[in-house]
């Protein structure tokens, strides 16, 4: 996928991103279904996504994220702006005043790739509770108290599910580092 | 510089899925432009909704979609990528890191501070979301703040100089949460003036008469 998204950003190769497009847009439309129930909605956000990628090919990073949390991103801001006609604030990397990253340090240069292989093993260890949460944040835009509504189960349950899922995802990107 | 107060998880959480209000983001944001950090906590929790992505039940999509991506793509009149927004104003480093300088208008000598009572100024800034407000806070050196608590939630950011309170010191980057069990009287420290971000989803709750009655003019 990586190698896709290059060919667009470094050739404008329609081909590759054809490929792009037949693996994702189904998904960033069930992604987007998650919070809008409207498919002609649903399809217009998908569109404007890959119009995103095609034209922000050339900042995809690999080393920095893996190709589905860039695309995740681009069409979660789309998805802010169509619904609560808010804008999304980022910080900005060109900033002089943007503190930048420390020097990494060896053992920190693993490729994202392995991270991602980890992440997904992590994902598919949770326990179904903890994941049902995660799928409702993310894909359902839902706030912490939004989740609890959604599920009736109290508050400081979601916070513990939410809290108890990060930490393991995390202990578990930086224990294998 | 160190950071030592960092927004909780649940901030960074609901920022990367989407879920934090503008307001709120703005907040999140500006500290992530100065916390390496949190933004590496952010990216891992994005990560976190790309994998949700991948692993998604694809959903039928109509065939025209991709035809009408080409069709935008090779109309005439497509905006380029946006470049940095950020205006680098002289060699100097701006006080306000971006986001908050371009929602601000500019950096902190080029607003328009609105004076408060108490030797302080304030400079409100407008947000897509209207049950939160946003402001930057200017205290003047050494000076105190009107002790205070919270009818609802408050992230203060500090952008410049520090303040402390009982519940510890806050320099460049630091960002307190308070809710309405925190009472507090923050006092700028006396090197220099202290500029924060405050943002707050109900008014503050002042102790003293004085300032009780001022507050309503004065919109905080």
């Amino acid at each position: 996928m990586n190698a896709l998204i290059a060919n667009v950003a470094l050739h404008q190769d329609r081909a590759s991103f054809e490929q792009i497009f037949k693996h994702f847009a189904p998904r960033v439309k069930a992604f987007v279904l998650g919070q809008i129930t409207h498919p002609q909605m649903a399809e217009e956000i998908v569109q404007e996504t890959f119009v995103n990628v095609w034209r922000k090919a050339k900042l995809f990073d690999s080393e920095k994220a893996a190709a589905s949390t860039w695309i995740f991103t681009i069409a979660r801001n789309l998805r802010i702006d169509h619904l609560r006609k808010e804008n999304r604030p980022e910080p900005d990397i060109n900033d002089p005043a943007f503190m930048p990253d420390p020097e990494p340090m060896a053992f920190d240069l693993i490729s994202h790739s392995q991270d991602a292989a980890r992440l997904n093993r992590s994902i598919e260890g949770l326990p179904e509770e903890q994941k049902e949460v995660l799928r409702l944040a993310f894909f359902a835009d839902k706030s912490h108290p939004e989740v609890a509504e959604a599920l009736k189960i109290p508050l400081g349950t979601v916070k513990s599910r939410i809290r108890l899922a990060i930490s393991r995802l995390r202990t578990e990107l930086e224990g294998m580092a | 510089m160190s950071i030592f107060h960092h927004p909780g998880d649940e901030f960074l959480f609901d920022y990367a899925t989407g879920a934090l209000g503008e307001a709120w983001g703005l907040a999140i944001a500006t500290h992530l432009a100065l916390c390496p950090a949190c933004r590496k906590a952010v990216a891992d929790m994005e990560g976190v909704g790309g994998r949700l992505l991948e692993d998604a039940t694809p959903d039928p999509i109509g065939d025209d979609v991709l035809s009408r991506v080409f069709e935008q793509i090779d109309s005439p009149h497509a905006p380029e990528v946006l470049q940095s927004t950020a205006t680098p104003l002289s060699t100097e480093q701006p006080v306000l890191p971006e986001p908050l300088r371009g929602y601000a208008g500019g950096d902190v000598n080029a607003l328009r501070w609105q004076r408060l009572g108490f030797g302080a100024s304030q400079f409100l800034i407008p947000t897509g979301e209207n049950r939160v407000s946003a402001r930057l806070l200017r205290i003047p050196a050494g000076r105190p703040v009107p002790t205070h608590s919270h009818g609802g939630l408050e992230l203060t950011l500090v952008v410049a100089g520090a303040f402390s309170d009982s519940t510890g010191y806050y320099g460049r980057g630091d960002l307190q949460e308070a809710d309405s069990h925190l009472q507090h009287q923050p006092h700028a420290t006396d090197e220099e003036d202290c500029i924060c971000l405050a943002v707050t989803d109900a008014p503050l709750r002042f102790k003293s008469l004085a300032a009780r009655i001022v507050q309503p003019f004065l919109g905080i």
